[in-house]
């Protein structure tokens, strides 16, 4: 720090005691600045003391700050009596958080309107000058800290003692790797654990007892249950089938009208799937091939199945196709029957991967 | 022994002279106090970023207290009645506490909200003043990089925040999240199941975000910002071109008083601004979403702002899947690149930009003054060109709503997308470079000619000119005034610029100052006032 005045000095016009008595406070601020390299070249009153605009600017700063006051206190009144628990209707507490919100923005503007003011209103204007010193450090300095830099290397030897440095790095190599081992090792998970990513919670139990379809309710569905041309959420009818535990699992089960039926039937056939639909009734996966979105919004005009989150659109008469929009993959088809007790079952699971694609899916 | 007396009045100054006896405060204070910062409405912008951190750290802390981050299976019996009895995670459960039964914490829970979206929306804005007036240059290359981080940090403490609460919304966003992840060549079946701990969605997803979202990001936000600002700090402020105002110098306030006041009084209008909204404005109403459940979505589901062009991005992109025949067969989805590929190279440009500016123009100097975007026709095309960009992407992430709103189908909504996205930043890029040109023209034609005055004049020829107020009036030869050089600087191109009309009277219902005279400039003469002349008309008055 001293060096820079000293090195400030000779710019000046002479050196300045700030210790001479007859120095005004602001002289002494002036000399302070020149030592931090700046000019202050225009120091202004905004109000002259003591007029009509001061007086005047100093009520409409007090004023901002009692305003904040009143509103701070409106605001502990609102937060401590007004009714505040949710009731059904228009009670008095859908009010709660907008006054809270009015007082609490009020009080805040008051106040900061207030210092604003008087930052800005009030305070002499300045224009002040500071050098930047930017160019680059001093060059001397440079080569020193270089050196330095340098010496260092050399006292530590590690050129004339290799192996110091080479072991070093041996050593501490697998100290890095120490660190990260738990984090990875902790986080990381087999992804096709019991083949997860390709089986869903209609896989046939384990005595080779096929699953029913149900409804979220969880009651099983029969044929009759479902309209024609109506569409049912269905469910695979197992422990958690109705939960995130199996997110894949949701299936759209579709009563088709009479042509569509006939449509998609040919199209299955086409596919090789010719026994996967039961009647008129087609079910297939609700998860989006694209990014896991439900594709629920089904338009029985068309029979085209879209998913609101990218907009891709499938075609439920072909094989559910994608039609439109940025999904590369068919909806997955789960194949139904019904049981001799005349409700939903699917037949096997899924032939296709449920869900976004990623890479090693077949 | 005789006791002194306590003398109050000396007290500051003792205790000043104790603590710079021990911590040598006074030399780095003095030049603390003494710093020159250069005023301008558009440096501030940056702050409001700031200052809508400060207001996330204080609301964010508050709702920690109430917030349970836990997928566990709870059924909700809290106040808000349509939804009691229904099973749902503990962390939407407690959100739902929060804005329910924590009295105030519905505010204080949409304040952090909106504080986010400011925050987001600040850093963008400041971005493009910083972009566009050139104030990345050397030697200011690390603070444009740490800025361009700070959105994407942003972008992560955003998603990270409102999954949370684990409502309809969030578990859909959530969802599309773990199929990006998916569509990573190779790893992404890996990475996805190891952040999930399994398959989606699993049971701990909620606790990871939250450990994210409450330490690791906001510790990473805070460095960044930290760094930001000692930068800012260190390398001094750039300015405009001035008078005065060289590449060497600052022009401006001292820190102190005047310039913190202003600080302080901006930090609590902000402060104000986000509080209003908060109480005002309803955001992400959870309890309408309901739980998160894998099969139930609605349409017009949108991610917050600052998310909207990946969305956008990924609506737009056709549906083409890379299948390589290798053994069972392997594929590359096309989810992959508008969600990880798109992204990648948007961190990319803009974090390189910088320097390929510089390498382009053989520009390695050092620039304290800032460029009117007028100046640098290219880098303002090219930033229009960007903006435009993310502009088509970010309403193509509201397309179906703006399909609904304004009765378009939905797929010609997405086809002009796609055609947009190709054509309207080449075309914003053409449009700008000449808007560039022409202002940098019309600049220098008032420079040669003047201030366009409105009057017209007819020669005694019988031809009608216009008469312009020359700049300067120091007589050049052919007694025209002459040419000024441009500064860089806004050249005035209204007379009441030059002082034609005189200030205003100050005062709302009546003057509080006898208006001042007209300023005179040295050596320039005043522009003489308005004759008053009677009204032609055809005789017959019209009141």
């Amino acid at each position: 720090m001293s060096t820079h005045t000293e090195h400030q000095a000779p710019q000046g016009p002479e050196p300045v005691d700030v210790n001479d008595p007859r120095l005004s406070r602001f002289e002494i601020v002036q000399e302070g600045a020149r030592r931090d390299d700046i000019e202050i070249v225009h120091y202004e009153e905004q109000v002259v003391p003591g007029s009509k605009a001061e007086r005047r600017l100093t009520r409409t700063v007090a004023l901002m700050f009692l305003l904040t006051g009143v509103a701070a206190t409106a605001f502990l009144v609102i937060y401590i009596w007004w009714p505040w628990q949710w009731e059904a209707g228009r009670g008095g507490d859908k009010l709660y958080t907008p006054l809270l919100g009015l007082t609490l923005g009020l009080a805040l503007l008051g106040v900061g309107f207030g210092i604003l003011t008087w930052g800005k209103k009030l305070l002499p204007k300045e224009v002040s000058i500071q050098d930047r010193h930017d160019q680059g450090g001093n060059p001397e300095d440079r080569k020193i800290t270089g050196e330095t830099m340098l010496y260092l290397a050399d006292e530590l030897g590690v050129k004339r003692r290799p192996l110091l440095g080479i072991s070093l790095l041996a050593g501490l190599a697998p100290v890095g790797a120490v660190a990260a081992a738990p984090l990875i090792g902790g986080l990381i998970e087999q992804p096709h654990k019991n083949n997860q990513m390709f089986t869903t919670g209609f896989a046939p139990a384990e005595g080779g007892e096929k699953i029913r379809l149900i409804r979220e309710d969880g009651r099983p569905i029969r044929p009759a249950d479902v309209s024609v041309g109506g569409q049912l959420t269905v469910f695979p009818g197992i422990e958690g089938g109705v939960s995130n535990r199996h997110a894949d699992s949701p299936t759209l089960l579709i009563h088709l009208r009479e042509d569509d039926a006939q449509k998609s039937r040919a199209a299955n056939e086409r596919k090789g799937r010719g026994d996967f639909m039961w009647g008129n009734y087609v079910a297939f996966s609700k998860i989006c091939t694209h990014a896991g979105c439900p594709a629920s919004l089904y338009e029985q005009q068309t029979n085209r199945l879209l998913c609101p989150c990218h907009q891709s659109q499938f075609l439920i008469t072909d094989n559910a196709k994608p039609i439109f929009g940025p999904a590369n993959r068919p909806l997955p088809q789960l194949p139904i029957e019904v049981d001799e007790e005349g409700f939903f079952v699917a037949r096997s699971d899924y032939t296709e991967t449920i869900g976004p694609d990623f890479w090693e899916r077949p | 022994m005789k006791r002194r007396k306590f003398d109050a009045a000396a007290l500051p100054a003792k205790t000043a002279g104790a603590v710079d006896d021990r911590f040598q405060v006074a030399t780095p204070l003095r030049k603390l106090l003494n710093k020159v910062f250069p005023d301008h409405w558009s440096f501030l912008l940056g702050e409001i970023a700031l200052f809508s951190f400060v207001v996330l750290l204080l609301t964010g802390v508050f709702l920690t207290f109430f917030y349970e981050p836990a997928m566990t299976e709870v059924t909700y019996d809290g106040s808000y009645a349509p939804l009691r009895g229904t099973p749902m995670s503990a962390a939407y459960a407690s959100s739902l506490d929060i804005s329910f039964d924590v009295r105030g914490g519905l505010i204080m829970r949409q304040m952090h909200h909106w504080a986010a979206l400011l925050f987001m929306a600040a850093i963008v804005v400041h971005m493009l003043r910083v972009f566009f007036t050139g104030a990345f240059r050397k030697p200011r290359e690390t603070n444009w990089i740490i800025g361009s981080l700070l959105f994407w940090v942003g972008f992560l403490a955003g998603f990270t925040g409102y999954s949370l609460p684990d409502d309809g919304l969030s578990g859909t966003g959530l969802r599309i999240a773990s199929g990006i992840i998916l569509s990573i060549p190779v790893v992404g079946s890996w990475v996805s199941s190891s952040i999930f701990g399994g398959e989606f969605p699993g049971m701990i997803i909620i606790s990871r975000f939250f450990i994210a979202h409450v330490l690791l990001i906001p510790g990473l936000l805070v460095a960044l910002i930290s760094v930001h600002l000692g930068l800012v700090f260190k390398q001094k402020h750039t300015q405009w071109p001035g008078p005065g105002r060289t590449n060497e110098n600052v022009v401006g306030e001292r820190m102190f008083p005047r310039y913190a006041l202003k600080q302080g009084g901006f930090f609590m209008v902000v402060f104000g601004v986000i509080a209003l909204m908060g109480g005002l404005f309803q955001i992400n109403p959870i309890w309408y979403f309901g739980p998160y459940e894998a099969w139930v979505v609605s349409a017009a589901s949108q991610p917050d702002w600052y998310v909207m062009f990946l969305d956008g991005s990924t609506r737009l992109m056709p549906g083409w899947e890379i299948s390589i025949p290798i053994g069972d067969g392997y594929v590359i989805p096309p989810l992959f690149w508008p969600t990880v590929v798109l992204p990648g190279i948007l961190v990319g440009l803009s974090t390189m930009y910088p320097f390929l500016e510089a390498r382009r123009l053989k520009d390695y100097k050092h620039h304290n003054l800032l460029q009117r975007p007028r100046d640098v026709p290219a880098r303002t095309a090219v930033g229009a060109m960007a903006v435009a960009f993310y502009v088509v992407l970010t309403l193509s992430g509201g397309n179906d709503v703006i399909a609904d709103k304004f009765h378009i189908s939905l797929n010609a909504m997405t086809w002009a997308g796609r055609v947009g996205l190709l054509v309207i930043p080449p075309l914003a890029y053409y449009v700008t470079y000449r808007i560039c040109l022409g202002l940098q023209q019309h600049d220098r034609e008032v420079l040669a000619h003047g201030v366009e005055t409105g009057i017209i004049k007819r020669l005694p020829d019988g031809r009608f000119v216009e008469v312009h107020q020359p700049l300067t009036s120091a007589d050049g030869h052919d007694g025209h005034a002459p040419a000024l050089d441009y500064v860089g600087w806004v050249v005035p191109k209204k007379m009441n610029r030059l002082g034609a009309l005189g200030p205003a009277i100050r005062g709302f219902f009546y003057p509080i100052e006898k208006p001042a005279e007209a300023p005179v400039s040295p050596g320039h003469p005043p522009v003489e006032p308005r004759a008053e002349r009677e009204e032609v008309g055809s005789g017959e008055s019209r009141r």
